[in-house]
């Protein structure tokens, strides 16, 4: 049994008076997190990806189907029993703490909601312990300001206040972008050993090379819905929907030259599309994409794409790839 | 900002010093004046029409009250009644706002549609309505009225203030360590807003003043006792001016112009202390 399971989420945003104009912000999304796993959302802004993440954290409200955890739904959980189990990081290091307050009490909170009987020294002791568990000085961070600190070292300390609750669950909402780039291969060393420590992941972010990097599984999103799903390394090395080869292609490479005619990016418009959301951007659109939903669909094991076209036979280089990881894996 | 540097910046700034100054020695004068006066301020103490002398340091009305003695008196209960008006005034007006801004949705269109009726309401008729149907006024009363009728652009700037707080991240991660909306409104978004909420208070101390000032003038004020503007009101409705009684007709309204005009200073003083943007260097 997954440990979260998340089942046809809808998440709708009333705009305009009285709320009469729906803004889709996650569109029927269904997945499964399994016990120690990481898993990467990707999508661009306004993919509804941190929608996601707030909807797991219950910090809102979905519209429509359920999130599942430990085979019950998250509504009937009481908060602190839940929060114990699920938790998370945001992308703004600087505005998760208020500025009023020194770091400690950061710690101080958890202790206050989830432990009160622990005595001050014990508490004192513990919160020294994690914050060296993850690399950091103690008596150079305690009694400081938030705005005396780095990104990256209120960061790390966000990591130590999930580590003082272990939970089971870990969203983190972008925690690397506002940091610089030394930092963010530290950060995510740190995702990686809470993984092998058996907490899961659901890292939600909009760089490709980071969600390789490190995730087991991959989730594309465009607009709200999943365009692309699977293990990680089928989704990045044979990728099926053509959102994801664009994106794919759009990565940075030392090897590649930049060449403007490849992205085909048109001015968006927000209005109701009957087809498949991504119609407007994809060079290789037909009429019927215009009138047609793709749904997900298996293309291969633990790999869904969502696109009319998908089921143009698996292409060779992915293939050879894939025989001589097979061939690896058994040498 | 820490203490230290507080306590720094608010020694420097002049403004705040001086009004500062000024209102603790009125409420000094509200507190213990009423021992350095014999008399009661409504008792016939001496002679009527007496020019401020040795015995009555700010004359006698046509009555012969002692001026001082009412003075004394009628400053204790204007400054009781901004202190307790605008204290209800700003205790309403951070619940409405903090409520309407933090739960937001159906809670918040019915409470600011509440203030808005309250806004649009000319508060002075409403003021006098409510004050001529009570038999028996008091300071008290009379501060529950103003307070009950001042909060609402209060609690639009509250609201406003905890509508931008809420998004931030703290917020979201005190919610995910299960505190309860309480605990979060009180404890990690109040803290953020306090020098404005303590700016609120001095501009509704010095509101609940004049609105008192105002229904005492036009003879809705306590219907025992004394106040500025009870002074006032009689000063005119005894035709002080005209008789060259100026120690009667100007001293109250001199008093009430200084309280409020101390607490304006005062306001503008906080605003540099607090916004680094203003403070002079």
């Amino acid at each position: 049994m997954s440990l979260i399971e998340v089942k046809n989420l809808t998440k709708e945003f009333p705009l305009g008076f009285l709320g009469r104009i729906k803004l889709k912000a996650v569109d029927n999304v269904s997945f499964e997190l399994d016990e120690s796993k990481l898993i990467s959302v990707i999508g661009e802004s306004g993919s509804g990806k941190t929608t996601i993440g707030k909807l797991i954290l219950r910090l809102l409200k979905p519209t429509g189907g359920q999130i599942i955890f430990n085979g019950k739904d998250i509504k009937s959980f009481k908060p602190k029993d839940y929060y114990r189990n699920v938790q998370g990081i945001f992308q703004d290091p600087y505005s998760s703490f208020n500025p009023v307050y020194k770091i400690d009490r950061i710690f101080e909170l958890v202790f206050d909601e989830f432990m009160p009987q622990l005595h001050r020294n014990q508490r004192q002791k513990e919160i020294e312990e994690i914050l060296i568990s993850v690399g950091m000085n103690p008596s150079q961070i305690l009694g400081k300001y938030p705005h005396q600190l780095s990104g990256g070292q209120l960061q790390r300390i966000l990591i130590a206040r999930t580590l003082l609750l272990k939970p089971k669950v870990l969203i983190a909402d972008e925690i690397i972008s506002m940091l610089d780039a030394s930092t963010r291969v530290d950060i995510l060393g740190f995702l990686g050993e809470l993984k092998q420590k058996g907490m899961s992941v659901i890292f939600i972010t909009h760089d490709l090379s980071f969600g390789y990097y490190i995730s087991d599984e991959t989730i594309i999103l465009y607009k709200g819905s999943i365009m692309e799903m699977g293990d990680t390394i089928k989704v990045f090395h044979n990728p099926m929907h053509p959102y994801t080869r664009m994106l794919l292609e759009s990565v940075p490479s030392i090897e590649k030259k930049w060449d403007l005619e490849k992205f085909f990016v048109p001015e968006i418009v927000h209005k109701e599309i009957s087809g498949c959301k991504f119609y407007e951007r994809c060079s290789e659109a037909t009429d019927e994409c215009k009138r047609q939903v793709p749904q997900l669909v298996e293309i291969e094991e633990n790999h869904r794409v969502a696109c009319i076209k998908s089921d143009v036979s698996v292409r060779t280089e992915w293939k050879n790839f894939e025989s001589s990881r097979k061939s690896d894996s058994v040498g | 900002m820490t203490r230290k540097e507080f306590i720094y910046f608010i020694l420097r700034n002049k403004k705040f010093v001086f009004s500062f100054c000024v209102l603790t020695f009125l409420a000094v004068l509200a507190t213990f004046g009423p021992m350095l006066t014999p008399y009661d301020p409504l008792e016939f103490a001496s002679f009527p029409y007496q020019p401020p002398n040795r015995d009555h340091w700010l004359g006698t009305n046509t009555f012969g009250q002692d001026l001082f003695t009412q003075l004394v008196y009628g400053l204790r209960s204007s400054l009781l009644v901004g202190l307790l008006g605008g204290g209800l005034a700003t205790f309403i007006g951070l619940s409405i706002g903090f409520a309407a801004g933090y739960k937001g949705g159906w809670l918040d269109e019915f409470l600011m549609m509440l203030s808005n009726i309250l806004m649009v309401l000319p508060t002075l008729a409403l003021l006098i309505i409510i004050a001529a149907y009570l038999p028996y006024r008091g300071v008290a009363i009379q501060s529950v009225i103003i307070g009950f009728t001042a909060w609402p652009w209060t609690a639009r700037a509250v609201r406003a203030q905890t509508m931008t707080l809420k998004t931030r991240e703290f917020v979201d991660l005190a919610r995910i360590t299960g505190c309860n909306n309480l605990k979060i409104i009180w404890q990690e978004i109040m803290p953020n807003m306090m020098s404005y909420v303590f700016m609120v208070f001095i501009l509704q101390f010095g509101g609940a003043i004049l609105a008192a000032t105002g229904l005492d003038f036009i003879g809705l004020g306590p219907t025992r006792g004394i106040s500025l503007g009870i002074m006032m009101q009689q000063a005119t409705l005894w035709s002080a001016i005209q008789l060259g009684m100026w120690w009667w007709a100007i001293t109250p309204g001199a008093v009430i112009t200084l309280i409020v005009a101390s607490l304006y200073i005062m306001n503008t003083g906080l605003d540099e202390i607090f916004n680094p943007r203003l403070r002079e260097l």
